[in-house]
């Protein structure tokens, strides 16, 4: 995984609640075996028409937004399904942050381990980032994880809260399975255990 | 005296293996299904890192998401990208010797229907597979949940996962459900009434008389959708029924395991005074027959009512969102959802494809004809499911009124298989998501129960099942 230390860049507006995963990426692109290649059908129902052709007026299909690294939306960003190909996709655009009200739990926690950062900042504060996005290339935010800032293009610095877990390993670019492999011993005491207890639970 | 803890509080104390400084906890998972679409990066990812799988034995593999519910399936996966996706799962699973339900086994099946029915989900364990509806199992009064395919390898590897606990909610249903009400209604209701983030960061205990008096095909419809709620998770204490459904399946303790398996098992409910972070609740006596009208789970109203106008929303994003959610689905302000035509009526999926639903659409369907121009599919949730079905001869009667009745799969709740809406079509549908483009771009879903879409399927229209009932209008 990919270490996240500070990030500026463009942020994409875009004023929705509830932005769900088959909106991020629809099942039907769900049929590969990677986890690259799929910046291309991000928010594909909403990004292309059925000739393939793209949607002028969405947000991703405009300048600057064809770069963005930010993504600003309201409520619930990634409710729905469990589909890790939505942060990937993301991943794959070139989207590393996303800063919402609040977000679904397993899309929040899938972000954390593909390096997108999802950044939970209060209505009142998004809707003020959506402002400052809309001002496009002239308008780049900064999110500084060292700091836990997002520095806004008139360089007023927000705070805000990660899980100090989950900030070492994104800053150091750890991966958690080698992180619980550390732990190999304390799995076999606990397997020992639960086998004399609830031997049915092993085969 | 010991503090008091939830269902979820006992289950998930039982599972830590270690708490790390900063509170998070690697908690042990005692079962872990898998499927082709979530998991070939994590195998690949075991691949790369030369990992193994830790305990093949509390894993299982079976493919159920892209797969076709016609006979085609039987030859060569015309898709190519289907067919690479299956191939890998067998190729992995033949790797790392986990067991795998193939597609010509009469046990293969949509994951979350297979799991209770083989037994392989059981009260208290902690249970996880790489598909958000996994909440489904924790009807068995288990804590299931939904993970990524980072978290699928992390399990596949290690046996456990990072997590921080959830906080407790109890959603308590009072009363006894009317006739002509589901499981289904129940927890659209619900839905509707906490929206679709009420349960974001909970676990959510489902209690109260008309739980209880729920069958655990009802209770797994419930928990089904928890996930439609924002939940982790969704539970139901373990009593009699899930005792008594448990006994004899194929992978459940036998002899004198089960009897020291109930015993643990009769341990897990709520204490009494246990603490919840969050209570609701409602009354089952007036919950009608529920239907969607917009484009996520909450957007639901009874059959009896009217789509809500935009004009009355105060919050302009609301206020767009809703305009929004009417221009999809093609529906105007005032209008009753009572009488919408519809193109097809889809009875399937995680939520509702056990032989209980079947036997409910069997009994609307029993003589009667599905209207012209409508295509009604029913998906039996599992090949056991089906020949379950056919010995009590369902399927005649289905296939004499004109459903079609298929494989077991996913089918039409997710558009990544043959089974789609086209482009504007309407469907009724007993699946669990109506967002946009969700079963086929440009359809249009209105989420309801089997009855409900049984009879939708036969009047051609969005109806209220209550006249269809013996004694009803319809009759």
């Amino acid at each position: 995984m990919k270490a996240f230390t500070t990030l500026t860049g463009v942020a994409a507006p875009m004023p929705a609640a509830n932005i769900d995963t088959d909106k991020i990426i629809p099942a039907r692109f769900l049929k590969t075996i990677a986890r690259t290649g799929l910046g291309k059908s991000l928010f594909a129902n909403m990004r292309y028409n059925e000739d393939g052709s793209e949607k002028p007026d969405f947000v991703l299909n405009q300048e600057p937004y064809r770069h963005a690294e930010i993504l600003i939306a309201f409520d619930n960003f990634g409710c729905g399904s469990s589909r890790e190909h939505a942060p990937w996709a993301l991943l794959d655009f070139g989207i590393r942050c996303v800063i919402a009200p609040d977000f679904a739990d397993i899309f929040h926690s899938n972000s954390f381990k593909n390096g997108v950062l999802p950044v939970a900042l209060p209505r009142a504060v998004c809707e003020q980032l959506m402002e400052d996005s809309r001002m496009g290339g002239n308008a780049r935010i900064t999110i500084d994880l060292e700091r836990q800032v997002v520095v806004r293009p008139n360089g007023e610095e927000i705070p805000f809260e990660v899980d100090s877990f989950r900030r070492h390993l994104l800053l150091n670019g750890l991966d958690d399975i080698g992180q619980t492999m550390q732990h190999a011993s304390a799995i076999d005491d606990y397997e020992a255990k639960q086998r004399a207890a609830q031997p049915w639970l092993y085969a | 005296m010991a503090k008091p803890r939830t269902l979820f509080d006992k289950i998930w104390e039982a599972h830590v293996v270690e708490t790390l400084p900063d509170g998070t906890v690697l908690l042990y998972i005692d079962k872990h299904l898998t499927h082709e679409v979530t998991s070939p990066q994590a195998f690949e990812g075991l691949r790369q890192t030369g990992r193994r799988v830790r305990r093949p034995d509390a894993t299982i593999a079976v493919v159920d998401h892209n797969i076709a519910t016609d006979a085609s399936r039987y030859g060569r996966i015309e898709d190519p990208e289907s067919r690479q996706q299956v191939e890998t799962l067998e190729r992995n699973v033949a790797e790392f010797g986990v067991p795998y339900i193939p597609l010509t086994d009469a046990r293969q099946g949509i994951v979350h229907v297979i799991g209770p029915e083989l037994g392989l989900s059981l009260p208290g364990m902690t249970l996880v597979c790489g598909d958000s509806h996994t909440s489904t199992h924790g009807a068995m009064g288990a804590l299931a949940f939904g993970i990524g395919t980072s978290e699928v390898e992390h399990v596949l590897a290690t046996q456990t996962l990072l997590q921080k606990p959830a906080k407790n909610m109890r959603v308590t249903v009072d009363g006894v459900l009317p006739v002509g009400c589901t499981a289904k209604d129940i927890v659209l209701a619900i839905i509707g009434h906490i929206g679709t983030a009420g349960g974001t960061g909970h676990v959510i205990e489902f209690a109260g008389e008309a739980i209880r008096a729920l069958d655990m095909a009802g209770r797994m419809t419930v928990c089904n959708m928890s996930i439609e709620a924002g939940a982790r998770a969704g539970m139901v204490a373990p009593d009699q029924t899930t005792f008594d459904y448990v006994k004899g399946r194929p992978f459940a303790p036998k002899n004198e395991a089960y009897d020291r398996a109930v015993a643990w098992w009769k341990t897990l409910p709520s204490d009494a005074d246990a603490h919840f972070d969050k209570e609701v609740r409602l009354d089952a006596a007036v919950i009608a027959p529920q239907v969607t009208w917009g484009t996520n789970p909450e957007a639901v109203l009874p059959i009896t009512g009217k789509v809500p106008d935009p004009a009355t929303v105060a919050d302009p994003d609301r206020r767009a969102q809703m305009a929004r959610m009417l221009e999809y689905m093609d529906l105007k302000p005032g209008q009753a959802l009572d009488g919408l035509k519809i193109d097809v009526a889809f009875i399937g999926s995680c939520t509702n494809s056990r032989i209980e639903d079947i036997r409910a659409v069997a009994a609307i369907a029993k003589g009667r004809k599905v209207a012209e121009g409508v295509r009604a599919m029913v998906v039996p949730g599992s090949g056991l499911v089906k020949l379950a079905a056919e010995a009590e001869g369902l399927d005649r009667i289905l296939l004499e009124a004109g459903f079609e009745w298929r494989e077991a799969g996913c089918s039409m709740c997710l558009g990544m298989n043959p089974d789609k809406l086209k482009p504007g079509q309407r469907s009724a549908s007993t699946s669990n998501r109506n967002f946009e483009g969700r079963q086929g771009p440009g359809g249009r879903t209105h989420l309801c129960s089997p009855a409900m879409a049984a009879a939708a399927a036969i009047a051609g229209r969005l109806v209220d099942v209550r006249a269809w009932l013996p004694n009803g209008d319809a009759a």
